[in-house]
C-alpha cells in the first residue's frame, strides 16, 4: 500500500545550502532525523554480524514498540520502496517485477520491493538489506499488504504472522474489533515473535516503549497543529513527509525519537514567533499565498520537482490526510502504557486508511474549517486503490460541505513512467486561478 | 442445445433474468406479499441465510456487465479502477436498485470495501453495511470476532423487518441453503464428468439465476437443468479440460466464457460467484446457527485471493485440488484489468502449477470487453498446445 514516511538521506531531502541555507535549529532536528533514519539502515546492514534477527512490517498499524520487545531490526519496506523512489532506482526495479510476472495493473511499492529483492539483499542506501526473518502482516486499511507479504513468503520462505485489524465501515471502532485486536496479539502475534526471536515478552519493557511514543505523539501533533498559523511555518504535507519519518517507522518509542520531537517542536515553535513560513529545498518559502488541504500520498520519484510546483506559486498545504496514515495523533490518539494491548490495538484500528469515506470527508472538511484552508487537492495514485477508490465522490461531497474549490490530480508512488510534470503543473496553476478567482469573488460578495 | 427442448427452456429463463437489469424478478418477488424485503450483496460471501431467515430475498450484485452503458458511474472513478463498482453505482444512481433495501459490501479488497462508504453517502436511506469476514481461522480468536459480526447483521436484520431472527428461522435457512450447494455441487460434478452436456455458458447462467431467485426456486431449477440436460445427448468433442481462476469478482462478458468453449476448451471448475459454494459442505442445522456458519467459514470453506493462506504451503492448493478432483489439464487465468487480489495472487498460483507440471494461460477483461477474437485465438492456442503436447 501506499502509505509511508521518508528518510532526509537524499539530496532532497536537505535545504540546498547553495541557494538558501536554512536556520541553523531547523538544520538541526533534519540532521538528527537524518541520522536516525540512516542508523536503522546500518542496524539493519549489520544485524546478521551482529546476531539479531530482522522483521518487517508495514506503517499503518505498525507495532514498533512491540517489535523492539523482541530486539529485532526493523525494516519497513514502504519506506524501502519511497526511499528507492526517490534514489531513481525504483523505475528499473518495477520493470524487473513485471518481467517477473506481475501485473502493469498492481501496486509500485509491492513490485519496487520485490524488484529490489530480486536484485539481492542490498537496501536501498546501497548496504545490505538481510531479508527478514519474519514478515509481520499488519493489515491495516489495505488488501495489497496481505499479497505482498504472501508473495515474499512464497518467494523466500519468510515466515508471516498476520494481524488482521478489521475495517471501521460503521465510522468507529467497535468493542468488538478492540478485542479481536487484542487477542490475536495475545494468542497469535506474541507467541510467534517470542519463538522466531527467542526472547521473552515483558509487558513492562513495552510499556516503557509506550510512554516515550505518547510524549512524542504529542509534540508532533503540537508542529503538525503548528500549521493552522498564519503563516504557517511548516508545510503539512511535503514537510509533513519529514516529521513523521521517525514516528511512523522504527523510532516510535526510542528516547531518540522523543528527543527528535522536543527540538523540532521548539524550531517550528520558534518560527512561529518569528513569523517565518516553511523551509523548502530552496529555501525560506515566499509570501504564502495559498493555503491547501492535501489527499493521498506523495509522488516520489519526482518528489522535489512537485513540491516545487507549489511553493513557487506560494501555495503551502497547512494540512494532509497522508501524514496521518501512520496515526490519527491530532484527533487524541496517544499510546496509553497502562492498558498496552489495548492501546496498540486502538493505534491499529485508527489509521486514517482504516477510516470509512463518510469519516474521511468529515476529517477533510474538519482540516478546511480548522486550519483556514483555501481548498482541497487530491493526488490520486495509480498504485493505492484503499486511497484512491472513492477520492472523486470525496471531492464532491467537501466541494459541497464547504463551499471550498477541489481539484484532482494524477500521479503513481514510485513508478516514474505514471508522473507527468507538465500535466500536473498545467492542473496546479489552473487550480490556483481558481482559488484566486473565488477568493476575489467572495471578498466582492462581503462588500 | 436444441431450442425447444426443457434444459434450452430453462437456459432461457436463466437468459432471460441475467440480459434484466431493471431487476423485475426481485419486483415481482416483494410485490408478490407486501412488505418483503432484498438485500443486495457484492461478491465474494456473505452468509446469505441471515437474510433469507429474517424473510428477506437476498440479491447478488455483480456489477452491470456489458449491456449496461456507464454514464455516471464512470464520474466516480479513475481509469485506474476496475469496472465492477462504476457499473454498480450506474446502477444505483440510475434507480435499478431501487428495489433493494439494503446492500452489503464484503470484505473483498479495498475498491469494494471503499464503495460501501460511498455507498452510504449516496444512498442514505437505505440499510448498508461493510461485511468484515475474519483472515485469523482459530475459533477462540477469529471465530469469535465473526459471530460477533454475524450477530450484528442478524440484530440488523432483524431490526429492519420489525422482528428479531430467531435460531430456528436460521436453522431451517441453513438447511435450505444446505441444500442449495448439494444442488451446485451436483452441477458442477455433472459438468465435470459431461461437460458436453452442461457447457459452462449455461452454468454460468444457472448461477447467476441464484443470485436473484429465492434459494427454494433455484435449487429446484438447478436440478432441472440437470435432469433435462442429461435427457438429450449432445456431441462431445475432444476439447481440453480447463480450469477458470481470477473471476471471482467483477465477471466476465458471457461472450467471453463462450468463446473460450469455442476455441476448444471445456471449462470443468472456475470460481464464478463462489458464494454459491464458499461453504464446502453442510452447515449442521441442529446447533447454535451463528456458531455452525462461523465454524464452517473458518475450517471449510473455499480458498480464493481475498483470503489469507497462513501457510506457504497452502498457496495453490485449493487449485491444484481443483485440477486434480476435475480431471482437468490446464487453467486459464482471467482476471479483471485493475483486480488487484485476482492479479497479486496470480504468480504464486502460476509457480504452483509449474512445480507441478500444469499448463496455463493468461489473460485479463473487463466486464464490457466486446473484442473476443484475440482471446479466442489464445484461449484455442492454449488448448491446442495441451492436446497437442501434454501427452507426450
Amino acid at each position: 500500500m501506499n502509505t509511508n514516511t521518508v528518510a532526509t538521506s537524499t539530496a532532497a531531502a536537505r535545504p540546498a545550502p547553495a541557494k538558501a541555507k536554512p536556520v541553523v535549529q531547523k538544520e538541526d532536528a533534519m540532521w538528527l532525523q537524518k541520522e536516525l533514519i540512516n542508523r536503522n539502515y546500518m542496524e539493519l546492514a549489520t544485524a546478521r554480524a551482529d546476531n539479531r534477527k530482522v522483521s518487517a512490517t508495514f506503517v499503518p498499524g505498525n507495532l514498533n514498540e512491540l517489535l523492539m520487545c523482541f530486539d529485532f531490526a526493523r525494516s519497513l519496506p514502504e519506506t524501502n520502496a519511497l526511499q528507492n523512489g526517490m534514489r531513481k532506482k525504483s523505475g528499473k526495479f518495477i520493470m524487473d517485477a513485471e518481467r517477473d510476472g506481475h501485473s502493469e495493473d498492481v501496486c509500485t511499492y509491492v513490485k519496487s520491493d520485490l524488484g529490489m529483492m530480486m536484485g539481492g539483499e542490498i537496501g536501498p542506501t546501497g548496504d545490505p538489506l538481510p531479508t527478514p526473518d519474519v514478515l509481520l502482516l499488519s493489515y491495516t486499511g489495505c488488501f495489497t499488504f496481505m499479497k505482498w507479504f504472501e508473495l515474499i513468503r512464497h518467494k523466500y520462505g519468510t515466515e508471516t504472522v498476520m494481524l488482521h485489524v478489521p475495517y471501521q465501515g460503521e465510522g468507529k471502532i467497535a468493542p468488538n474489533m478492540r478485542d479481536y485486536v487484542v487477542r490475536q496479539l495475545k494468542e497469535t502475534v506474541i507467541p510467534t515473535l517470542e519463538r522466531i526471536s527467542g526472547v521473552k515478552f515483558d509487558i513492562d519493557r513495552l510499556r516503557q516503549y509506550m510512554r516515550e511514543s505518547a510524549k512524542a505523539e504529542e509534540d508532533l501533533v503540537a508542529v503538525l497543529q503548528s500549521a493552522k498559523n498564519r503563516p504557517s511555518p511548516i508545510d503539512g504535507y511535503f514537510g509533513a513527509v519529514y516529521y513523521i519519518g521517525p514516528i511512523f517507522t522504527a523510532f516510535r518509542g526510542t528516547p531518540e525519537a522523543t528527543e527528535y520531537y522536543r527540538m523540532l517542536r521548539g524550531e517550528i515553535e520558534q518560527r512561529i514567533r518569528e513569523g517565518k513560513g516553511p523551509v523548502t529545498p530552496d529555501g525560506e518559502m515566499g509570501e504564502e499565498k495559498y493555503r491547501l488541504i492535501v489527499e493521498g500520498p506523495p509522488n516520489w520519484t519526482s518528489f522535489r520537482d512537485f513540491w516545487r510546483m507549489f511553493y513557487e506559486e506560494g501555495a503551502v498545504v497547512v494540512s494532509s490526510t497522508y501524514a496521518k496514515v501512520g496515526g490519527l495523533y491530532d484527533f487524541g490518539f496517544r499510546h496509553d502504557p497502562e492498558n498496552p494491548l489495548e492501546s496498540l490495538a486502538e493505534y491499529c484500528l485508527g489509521c486514517y486508511t482504516n477510516l470509512n469515506l463518510p469519516s474521511r470527508i468529515d476529517m477533510i472538511c474538519k482540516y478546511i474549517d480548522e486550519y483556514q484552508a483555501d481548498g482541497l487537492l487530491i493526488n490520486s495514485i495509480k498504485s493505492c486503490n484503499s486511497f484512491s477508490a472513492g477520492q472523486l465522490l470525496i471531492l464532491r461531497e467537501v466541494e459541497k460541505r464547504t463551499g471550498k474549490p477541489a481539484a484532482f490530480i494524477e500521479t503513481d508512488l514510485v513508478d516514474p513512467r505514471y508522473f507527468s510534470a507538465a500535466n500536473v503543473k498545467n492542473r496546479l496553476e489552473s487550480y490556483f486561478q481558481m482559488v484566486k478567482q473565488k477568493r476575489s469573488a467572495a471578498l466582492a460578495g462581503a462588500h | 442445445m436444441d431450442s425447444g427442448t426443457p434444459a434450452a427452456a430453462i437456459v432461457e429463463r436463466c437468459q432471460a433474468l441475467f440480459d434484466d437489469l431493471d431487476f423485475n424478478a426481485v419486483k415481482q418477488w416483494k410485490a408478490a406479499q407486501p412488505g418483503r424485503k432484498a438485500i443486495g450483496y457484492m461478491p465474494i460471501y456473505v452468509p446469505r441465510e441471515l437474510i433469507h431467515a429474517a424473510g428477506m430475498l437476498p440479491v447478488g450484485i455483480l456489477g452491470g456487465g456489458d449491456a449496461l452503458e456507464v454514464i455516471q458511474g464512470d464520474a466516480y472513478y479513475q481509469s485506474y479502477i476496475c469496472r465492477i463498482p462504476r457499473s454498480t453505482i450506474e446502477l444505483g444512481l440510475t434507480g435499478r436498485l431501487d428495489s433493494l433495501d439494503g446492500m452489503l459490501f464484503p470484505s473483498i479488497c479495498d475498491v469494494i470495501r471503499n464503495l460501501s462508504g460511498m455507498w452510504q453517502i449516496l444512498f442514505k436511506d437505505k440499510y448498508v453495511r461493510y461485511f468484515d469476514v475474519p483472515q485469523n481461522y482459530e475459533d477462540e480468536v477469529g471465530g469469535r470476532f465473526y459471530v460477533q459480526e454475524l450477530e450484528v447483521l442478524r440484530e440488523d436484520l432483524g431490526r429492519l423487518r420489525g422482528k428479531p431472527i430467531t435460531d430456528d428461522e436460521l436453522n431451517a435457512s441453513i438447511a435450505l441453503y444446505n441444500d442449495n450447494r448439494a444442488a451446485i455441487r451436483e452441477l458442477y460434478a455433472y459438468r465435470s464428468d459431461k461437460p458436453w452436456q452442461a457447457p459452462t455458458s449455461e452454468v454460468y447462467l444457472l448461477l447467476r439465476a441464484g443470485m436473484v431467485l429465492p434459494p427454494e426456486d433455484h435449487t429446484t431449477l438447478v436440478r432441472d437443468y440437470i435432469a433435462a440436460t442429461d435427457r438429450v445427448a449432445r456431441p462431445k468433442r475432444d476439447n481440453a479440460r480447463v480450469v477458470i481462476n481470477g473471476s471471482f469478482c467483477e465477471q466476465p462478458p458471457l461472450g467471453l466464457i463462450k468463446s473460450i468453449e469455442m476455441s476448444g476448451c471445456y471449462i470443468v471448475d472456475d470460481d464464478f460467484m463462489l458464494v454459491t459454494r464458499w461453504l464446502l459442505d453442510d452447515v449442521p442445522a441442529d446447533a447454535s446457527p451463528l456458531d455452525e456458519l462461523s465454524k464452517a467459514f473458518l475450517h471449510r470453506s473455499a480458498s480464493t485471493a481475498a483470503k489469507y493462506d497462513t501457510k506457504r504451503e497452502e498457496k495453490g492448493v485449493f487449485l491444484m485440488k481443483q485440477v486434480k478432483t476435475r480431471a482437468a489439464e490446464g487453467v486459464v487465468f482471467a482476471a479483471p484489468s485493475f483486480c488487484d487480489p485476482a492479479l497479486l495472487e496470480r504468480p504464486m498460483l502460476q509457480d504452483v502449477l509449474a512445480k507441478h507440471g500444469v499448463p496455463y494461460t493468461a489473460f485479463k477483461y473487463a466486464e464490457n470487453t466486446g473484442q473476443m477474437a484475440p482471446i479466442r485465438e489464445q484461449a484455442g492456442t492454449f488448448a491446442d498446445s495441451i492436446k497437442l503436447w501434454s501427452a507426450a
